[in-house]
């Protein structure tokens, strides 16, 4: 064999490898390393200024598990996660059905959905958090002339996650929609003809119709959706202000699980112990994953 | 796809590319700094330190440097990402200020800072207050971190125009005479709730302020004694400041706004609040916050107990700073006489070199936005007795913690009798 071919023979057994190293290679160094990294540190006695402080074991693990503050910053992690994600995930859907319609200037209205998104989280945090002020703030004024008491939207739980949903809805719902609408434009027409001339409703055709052919869609709107919600940091942080914002409220109760990992990292100091948080919150949004395939699964697909 | 879709592509995808290098270079080094003769000092503070004519005066006396200054707003957002940096011994800047509560948090980690000792501490010291001088040095006594610049002091900030209107005197002297303890602060708060007939008007901003401030007139310790040891439940300080704060909540006079908040930035804009506890550089915020329309309704006291202090800072040069001679000469020169000096003039902040005390400069000074209160004998008076508190490494999320519950049970979701027990549980978690 010359020389040459065997060169092409090599080249082509290895290019593919060389073609998909650079994604490999980067997640190795941003992914996997710290991943592992985490965990080792999760198993150590380690404060952030004074380093190292000695192996421990599991020992963090098992005060994470009796920790109370961990359980309140799941709950409202969890609890503000389904307030924004359901409400947001059906509002995607119908607002694709509408821009999929015939619309007078189609693309300005596409577009105009996404704007929310691009604008930067830090001025949406401000912005709803003077919107939902309690002294100040445009709502309670509205609620105001409804006869409403101002309500402290900061001070209760309630309030608080709904205030963050809102928040999260208003920069995600028109993402999702787009990509919703994108995969509707792939539904073929005659589906809906035949389903016209069958008599069915428009109600119907979405259930039947629409809703089957967007299954993979939902699938990935809804676990994309799912990661960020369990992730959730920045809203909450910025709903609230002041010198420790961190901690999520007076009681904590908008404090989510990521927030109390830097809570505990930089306030607190305890690098293990945050590790260990952030380990644990990485299995639970694996859970959630998995909870979400096989509750989409359900849906029936078109054949 | 065709030709000008490839163009309209390979433009988008080089301006992704622009965007990301000039996010990660946002942080970087400059490039010249080393090897040639221009260097960039980058200076990351909290808050207004009021440098901008000093630095021009050191950039003027050292050509080829030049300053750029970081001056973060938010305390707790300050020190999460400074203590990011320190760990991380990168990007933290050439010069960084450190603040009071977190001196002994950041001498956990004195080898990620220039020693100063290896650079005429020894000499500069004994110039300082004896509290500033020994806060930034390691318990064996052989690392210094961070060269002092302010003190807090404390007086007490008050608006004549609602205490007129309220029916009590107005001049200061006066005024100091109402309140000789904190219960006559009380006592002067409710004549003033009836007096002014106004549920907008409280008569202070926050319970955790007049809590902070009593908790450090009250000794030389707080939450944790020099052994690092949590003493909440043992030292009658914190109880004493806690219980003066309840009564405060139990009587209405705080307007329950969190401090440093936009709730309490528009308190004062909205003038919802009659006095605040009142360092040197709370004057500064003050003043910014108000703005122009309050000029002469603001006056400033002595302080109910009798002096304190509250906040402070030290400036000081971490390891991973590529320009650490020139970063030396630059807090140096910031805290120098003369430095120390310029920050009072712009921003108030309290010099903590005391021969700066009998200067005609500070001595006489009046600030007109207060009615032209004396400022310099105001806040030099205290300050000069100033008793060294001991703030343990845990000490930030310990009074966060105390803050959390001083506040749920001044907005009403906790009774006063569980809120105590709240709070020592919150500590002892804390402080772990």
């Amino acid at each position: 064999m010359r020389i040459r071919d065997r060169f092409a023979k090599t080249e082509a057994r290895v290019a593919p490898y060389a073609f998909v190293s650079p994604f490999f290679i980067v997640f190795a160094i941003f992914g996997l390393f710290p991943l592992l990294y985490t965990a080792w540190v999760s198993l150590h006695d380690w404060s952030l200024l004074a380093g190292d402080q000695g192996y421990v074991g599991f020992a963090n693990y098992r005060e994470l598990f009796h920790d109370s503050d961990f359980w309140r910053a799941l709950t409202n992690t969890v609890g503000i996660f389904l307030l924004a994600t359901i409400p947001q995930l059906i509002l995607a859907t119908v607002l694709a059905q509408v821009l999929n319609a015939r619309l007078r200037a189609r693309t300005f209205w596409r577009m105009g959905v996404l704007l929310p998104n691009v604008t930067s989280v830090a001025a949406v945090g401000i912005i709803f958090g003077l919107i939902f002020s309690r002294d100040y703030g445009v709502v309670n004024w509205g609620l105001g002339h409804l006869g409403v008491n101002p309500i402290d939207w900061q001070g209760h739980r309630w309030s608080s996650w709904i205030a963050i949903s809102v928040m999260v809805d208003w920069r995600w719902t028109g993402y999702n929609a787009l990509i919703l609408l994108a995969s509707l434009q792939s539904v073929p027409k005659e589906l809906y003809e035949a389903a016209r001339i069958d008599g069915a409703s428009a109600w119907r055709q979405f259930w039947s119709i629409t809703v089957p052919m967007l299954r993979p869609t939902i699938i990935f709107v809804s676990i994309v959706a799912t990661i960020g919600g369990i992730q959730l940091f920045t809203e909450p942080l910025l709903f609230g202000s002041g010198v420790n914002a961190i901690s999520g409220g007076n009681s904590s109760q908008y404090q989510t699980v990521a927030m109390y990992l830097v809570q505990q990292a930089f306030t607190g100091q305890r690098f293990g112990y945050a590790s260990t948080v952030a380990w644990v919150l990485f299995l639970i949004i694996a859970v959630f994953a998995v909870i979400n395939v096989a509750l989409l699964r359900r849906i029936k697909s078109v054949e | 796809m065709n030709r000008t879709q490839r163009i309209a592509a390979a433009a988008a995808s080089a301006l992704v590319v622009g965007v990301l290098a000039a996010g990660c270079g946002g942080s970087g080094s400059d490039s010249e700094g080393s090897g040639g003769k221009d260097v960039t000092l980058r200076v990351n503070l909290f808050g207004q330190f009021g440098y901008k004519d000093l630095y021009k005066q050191f950039e003027a006396d050292h050509p080829g440097v030049k300053i750029v200054e970081t001056a973060e707003g938010d305390l707790g957002k300050y020190n999460t990402k400074l203590s990011q940096q320190i760990a991380a011994n990168a990007s933290a800047g050439d010069v960084v200020a450190i603040e009071e509560g977190q001196t002994v948090n950041f001498l956990q980690a004195a080898d990620k800072f220039v020693n100063l000792q290896d650079h005429g501490y020894d000499k500069l010291k004994d110039a300082y207050l004896p509290y500033v001088a020994n806060a930034t040095t390691s318990a064996d006594g052989k690392t210094t971190i961070g060269l002092g610049t302010d003190v807090g002091g404390l007086a007490m900030c008050y608006r004549r125009d609602l205490f007129e209107k309220a029916g009590l005197p107005t001049d200061r002297d006066e005024v100091a005479k109402l309140w000789p303890t904190w219960d006559d602060f009380i006592a002067t708060g409710e004549k003033f709730t009836t007096g002014i007939k106004d549920d907008k008007i409280h008569f202070i901003d926050a319970a955790t302020n007049v809590y902070n401030s009593i908790l450090m007139q009250g000794g030389d310790e707080t939450y944790f004694d020099r052994d690092n040891k949590l003493v909440v439940d043992s030292n009658p300080a914190v109880k004493n400041a806690w219980d003066l704060a309840n009564k405060m909540i139990d009587a209405k006079l705080t307007a329950k706004v969190q401090a440093f908040t936009k709730e309490w930035n528009a308190g004062f804009k909205n003038g919802s609040f009659a006095t605040i506890a009142c360092p040197a550089w709370m004057t500064g915020y003050i003043k910014g916050q108000a703005g122009d329309n309050f000029t002469g309704k603001w006056d400033i006291a002595t302080v109910p107990g009798g002096g304190g202090n509250w906040g402070g800072s030290w400036l000081a040069v971490p390891k991973s700073s590529k320009h650490q001679k020139e970063a030396l000469e630059l807090i140096k020169f910031l805290a120098s006489e003369e430095g120390q000096m310029g920050a009072f003039k712009s921003e108030g902040r309290l010099p903590s070199l005391p021969a700066l005390y009998d200067t005609p400069e500070l001595k006489d000074a009046k600030n007109p936005y207060f009615n032209n209160a004396p400022i310099g004998q105001l806040f030099v008076a205290g300050a000069r007795n100033l008793k060294p508190v001991y703030l343990g490494a845990k000490n930030v999320p310990v009074r966060d913690a105390f803050e959390n519950v001083l506040r749920s049970v001044e907005s009403g979701d906790r009774s006063e009798s569980k809120g105590w027990p709240a709070a020592v549980k919150a500590a002892e978690k804390a402080a772990k």
